[in-house]
């Protein structure tokens, strides 16, 4: 049996699936119990764990990341909500500083099995502030493990991966995928970190995407289809650990590549795919490695605009006749 | 606690004495200690920085006797003294701000990171204010999981100017949490007084009754008193009576890190206080209390000793390998960042 759920749903559904698991996992943030979140991506969970296991946290993000790490540290499985993903930056010294290089500055003494679960990205017209994508911030940091789901099903699975993985997990749910629905099957879902999935096998090109750019990289792929182009479409999943494997395979078969991302072009995750390949399977190559990407500005409220610069299908069809020219 | 053998006393102590030598005990280890680490910075042996307690080693003693062996502390990059006052063996000690394999951290971590999880000693903290949250977070778990451990947060004077030490202390009172926050007020920052650029007199005690504290303050040279305070605010945080802030006075005799001269300090203020040196004043008072010199002495001999067989274990250590740099970023050992 199966259900279609929205991406919001799923969210609680693979929180409550890992708090009725495991009694260590425990779940804070702003708004995210009575309120059920200003997403409502975390509606039910008080009345279904109690507020001892979820909770409702002043508006204190290193407070609340504090609380996250210390816990872990000494026990718990926490997983703490950062509102919107922009917000990051006011505890950036727990998240790039403190989280990841604990482990390695104790040698192993300390582990911290925690999730920060974030609304990441655009298309909601936020304006700059409360639209920013940024998974590559988190990617570039030893010690940070990185995930962004595009659908309802690996949003379950994934999450539930990120809280059983001992180490700390950025989860990026991408807010404008909130409402979209996909169909997920009955029971536990529980995915693998670092496995990237090909969402369509194509032989001209493959075309790499993460997160809300996926459902645009399937749709690019269909109208090129219409053009006698045949391109794969592999969804990342996770950023780190980075499934460079199955990337690197199917480039050395379509011999050209283009990466879709949402964030800001200088040092976007696509730049560090597109280097890997180039070093990897520059033998193999057929065409010039691409990236689309939003310009480096930052991302503009009018829908006229935002919808004009974040990467559309037909951008990703117009870089697609030309790595193939 | 340190496993030192004291000669046999000619009568039976009373508890209190045997405290007070525990106490003198952990003072004198620690001033040792951070002579020797002064000397070996001198020296050229302990590389990068270092911050020292002299002058304020009572806090740490005082606390770390009262504290039971599961609680947690954390504390600073001026952590020495607290990772070694949850009895983290020299040894270990020595060896990571020598960069040695031995180090308690394998060297990966150094003066400024000395961590013991088995001591309770849960790191120290190079960034102003971080652990004062992630201090609220093992006060939390150990809520949760019922165990009584409560966690006791060390920081500076500077540290209150951040806006980490507000939003923990905010949170650790409205989840009522078993965490004990000290502000060892040594006067400075790294070079600029405390008094110059904060708007209230006590750094931490004036800020206590924003959230929903009482005001405390205690004299950070006296063993004794920082004892009395520490054990009534652990009690308080184990029995479900909530956070504490506590701010403790007290200098540190030399500069704020490596080979700070600290001259920008005023010669007279320098002189009174090291005119109430917790060493020196604890040691006559528990001579004018009737401890003979002799227990004095042996305590003396053995910190000396300790530090001096730390030191040569340290520099006889080899360095980390190569290889160590790529362990332990993941829980897998490795470092890999691809499949
Ligand atoms: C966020 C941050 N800002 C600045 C520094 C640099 N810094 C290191 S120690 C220090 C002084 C801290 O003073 P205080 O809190 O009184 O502690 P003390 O060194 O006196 O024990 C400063 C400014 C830092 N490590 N972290
Ligand atoms: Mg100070």
């Amino acid at each position: 049996m199966a259900e279609v759920i929205t991406y919001r749903d799923a969210v609680a559904r693979g929180l409550a699936q890992e708090l009725r698991r495991d009694p260590t996992v425990h779940f804070i943030g702003e708004d995210v119990a009575a309120a059920g979140g200003v997403f409502k991506a975390t509606k039910g969970l008080l009345e279904e764990f109690g507020p001892e296991r979820v909770r409702d946290t002043p508006i204190s993000e290193e407070a609340i990341l504090g609380a996250a790490m210390g816990a872990a540290m000494t026990g718990l499985r926490p997983v703490a909500e950062i509102m919107f993903s922009d917000f990051l930056a006011t505890c950036w010294d727990l998240v790039a500083v403190e989280i990841p290089k604990t482990r390695y500055m104790t040698d192993g003494q300390i582990s911290l099995p925690l999730v920060i679960r974030t609304a990441n990205g655009g298309g909601l017209r936020f304006g700059a502030q409360h639209s920013q994508a940024v998974e590559n911030w988190a990617m570039s940091i030893p010690g940070l493990k990185v995930v962004a789901p595009s659908n309802p099903r690996d949003v379950i699975g994934l999450l539930a991966a990120a809280i059983r993985d001992p180490d700390p997990v950025v989860f990026f749910e991408q807010k404008s995928l909130y409402p979209t629905k996909g169909e997920v099957p009955d029971g536990e879902i529980v995915e693998e970190l670092g496995v990237a999935s090909t969402l369509r096998s194509g032989r001209d090109l493959t075309i790499v995407a993460l997160a809300s750019m996926v459902p645009r990289a399937v749709a690019a792929a269909e109208e090129l289809d219409t053009l006698g182009i045949s391109a794969e479409v592999i969804d990342l999943r996770t950023l780190v650990p980075l499934d460079v494997t199955t990337v690197v395979e199917s480039v050395k078969r379509t011999s050209r590549l283009i990466t879709v991302e949402e964030n800001p072009r200088l040092c976007g995750w696509g730049a560090e795919i597109v280097s890997i390949v180039g070093e990897e399977c520059f033998w193999h190559l057929d065409g010039p490695l691409t990236r689309v990407t939003t310009p480096h500005i930052p991302l503009p409220s009018a829908d006229a605009l935002e919808d004009e610069f974040l990467p559309s299908v037909s951008r990703i069809v117009e870089a697609a006749q030309k790595v193939l020219l | 606690m340190s496993t030192t053998q004291i000669p046999e006393p000619t009568r039976e102590l009373s508890a209190q004495e045997q405290r007070q030598l525990d106490l003198y005990r952990q003072v004198v280890r620690i001033r040792r200690f951070e002579e020797r680490a002064y000397r070996l910075f001198m020296e050229g042996l302990v590389k990068g920085t270092s911050h020292l307690s002299l002058g304020m080693e009572a806090i740490a003693a005082g606390f770390g006797e009262a504290m039971r062996a599961d609680d947690y502390t954390f504390c600073t990059y001026r952590g020495h003294a607290h990772t070694l006052a949850r009895g983290t063996p020299m040894e270990g000690v020595m060896g990571e701000l020598l960069g040695r394999a031995s180090g308690v951290c394998g060297g990966k971590g150094g003066s400024m990171h000395l961590t013991s999880v088995e001591h309770g000693a849960m790191g120290s903290y190079a960034i102003i204010g971080a652990h004062l949250p992630i201090a609220n977070g093992a006060a939390w778990s150990a809520q949760v999981r019922g165990s009584g451990q409560v966690a006791v947060c060390f920081f500076g004077d500077g540290t209150t100017n951040i806006g980490a030490f507000h939003e923990a202390l905010n949170l650790a009172k409205v989840w009522n949490l078993p965490v004990v926050f000290v502000c060892e007020n040594n006067l400075y920052m790294e070079y600029t007084a405390i008094g110059d650029v904060t708007a209230v007199e006590h750094p931490a005690a004036d800020r206590a009754s924003a959230y929903g504290l009482e005001s405390i303050i205690v004299d950070g040279n006296d063993p004794d008193a920082v004892y009395e305070v520490a054990a009534t605010a652990i009690e308080r945080a184990r029995s479900g009576g909530g956070p504490s802030l506590i701010e403790a006075k007290t200098y540190r005799h030399g500069g704020h890190s490596r080979a700070d001269p600290g001259t920008y300090r005023p010669d007279d203020e320098v002189a009174r206080w090291l005119a109430r040196d917790p060493v020196v004043t604890y040691r006559q008072r528990l001579l004018d209390g009737g401890v003979q010199p002799a227990l004095l002495e042996e305590i003396e001999d053995r910190a000396q000793a300790d530090v001096d067989a730390a030191t040569e274990v340290a520099r006889a250590a080899p360095p980390p390998q190569l290889q160590a740099a790529y362990t332990n970023v993941w829980a897998d050992g490795g470092s890999s960042w691809r499949k």
